[in-house]
């Protein structure tokens, strides 16, 4: 039971996937027009980061190794489908307003990010716990973007009107796209000032990725990372060795020149 | 003529006015986490444009005549994303065997695409927008490949337009706290206000 309240905190301070990881950044800025926008979309994402992390972590000994990631990914997407029917069926608003975002589940580095790091390494009843921290952390983070945003932009907070018109005027380009641009920005940069522990921040790929989604997916898409470096290494090398080749082609050439005209 | 006019339009509306990146939020981790060179931005943008092109081709092929036909609409999520994991994995082989120069160009982005959201977006919206019943089967798939394209190139242009920015501003006196991300996403948030300007174009 300790382990799973560890889970928790886990998910939602210690590692919490937006503000310390950064994960899953298209999401985040782009349903965060509202406070109500982002709890939806962090509840529909946490429904599906428990169910997939349930699932993966019961048949972790069955998926084989090398095509883990393909298997992950139909999981996912199964789920998905799930919710993203039962919201259509009960919530056709919310449906409406997340849009695309829903479907893009799929691709949230979150998701396959626990289910590589955690879910497929662990027990279920851990790993439901993870997903419940982990989703809640998520929820938390998007409401409270949103809730900024939705303040700042409409003086709104759920759709209650806090400061009315007369007092404050709304500055409408934050709910509009460079707003969430700029919320996020003052966000991280005031987790720098107070050197809060966050993926961009702390160098090395300790904490995450870098805010390189492609990195936390997972092992393979490490090694893809890796194999970039290396490509572009290799590159700089082989730039360099050619350009000496010419300059000594060049001193060779000259100093024929030079043989001949003597 | 008319059709020309709509390729036109379709063109302009989705790289400039609909970017990708910039107004629909999709594919934000690779413009933030490949956008350090222009030269790794040019390889990324490449390679982008190259896989969405094929990617809403064939997920609207299955669409149109597989899923469609059978009723099968609701498993369009699973079916887009396996279609585009699988044309990754096999354009890479593909070009690895066949093509060894464009691979050494684009090879090394191709397999950080399938996590790009802006695949699986573009191919969900074109499903949502082109299956209104104004559009005949084939007109749907020529009407994807063009918007897939146009997407595409939106993004290429975004992308390189954020590097050739981020590589003037290192040699920038930025504030302590706002060096590295913030700056960036301060950055994209600007690009973001130009490119609201394309809005009355159309």
């Amino acid at each position: 039971m300790k382990r799973c309240i560890e889970r928790l905190f886990n998910g939602l301070i210690k590692e919490n996937p937006t503000f310390v990881l950064m994960l899953g950044m298209c999401p985040t800025l782009a349903v965060t027009t509202s406070a109500f926008n982002g709890f939806g979309m962090g509840l529909s994402t946490t429904a599906v980061l428990i169910m997939s992390n349930l699932m993966i972590s019961a048949l972790r000994k069955v998926i084989p190794n090398g095509v883990r990631m393909p298997a992950f990914i139909v999981i996912v997407a199964s789920f998905v489908t799930i919710v993203q029917l039962v919201l259509k069926a009960y919530v056709p608003s919310l449906d409406k307003s997340l849009g695309v975002f829903i479907p893009l589940i799929v691709v949230n580095c979150i998701i396959l990010g626990r289910a590589e790091a955690y879910a497929s390494k662990n027990p279920v009843l851990p790993s439901i716990f993870d997903g419940i921290g982990m989703g809640l952390g998520f929820t938390g983070a998007l409401t409270i973007i949103g809730a900024v945003r939705e303040i700042l932009g409409s003086g709104a907070v759920f759709g209650y009107q806090i400061l009315s018109e007369k007092v404050f005027t709304p500055i409408s380009i934050f709910i509009l796209a460079p707003g969430a641009f700029f919320v996020l920005a003052c966000l991280t940069a005031l987790q720098n000032k107070f050197k809060a522990p966050s993926a961009t921040n702390i160098e090395g790929e300790k904490l995450a990725c870098n805010s390189h989604c492609a990195t936390c997916v997972g092992k393979q898409s490490c090694i893809n990372h890796q194999l970039v470096e290396k490509q572009k290494i290799e590159i700089a090398e082989k730039e360099k060795q050619e350009k000496l080749k010419k300059a000594e082609e060049l001193k060779r050439k000259m100093a024929e020149n030079k043989g001949g005209n003597e | 003529m008319e059709i020309l006019k709509t390729v036109f339009i379709t063109l302009i509306s989705t790289t400039l006015i609909n970017n990708v990146v910039l107004s629909q939020f999709l594919g934000l981790c690779p413009f933030l986490g490949v956008s350090k060179s222009t030269k790794s931005a040019g390889g990324m943008g490449g390679a982008v444009i190259f896989v969405i092109t094929v990617s809403s081709l064939l997920a609207s092929l299955a669409y149109t005549f597989i899923l469609k036909p059978l009723g099968l609409e609701y498993l369009q999520t699973i079916a887009f994303i396996v279609i585009i994991a699988a044309l990754v994995q096999f354009v890479e082989m593909f070009l690895k065997k066949k093509i060894p120069s464009l691979y050494n160009a684009l090879g090394v982005y191709l397999p950080l695409i399938t996590t790009n959201c802006a695949v699986l977006g573009v191919a969900i919206n074109n499903v949502t927008n082109f299956n209104n019943g104004d559009f005949s089967a084939l007109q749907t798939v020529l009407m994807s490949v063009l918007t897939g394209f146009g997407t595409a190139v939106g993004f290429a242009i975004s992308i390189l337009i954020l590097a050739g920015i981020r590589e003037k501003i290192q040699f920038n006196d930025i504030p302590k706290s706002f060096k590295g991300m913030p700056i960036t996403l301060i950055t994209a948030g600007l690009m973001a206000i130009a490119f609201f300007g394309f809005q009355g174009l159309i």
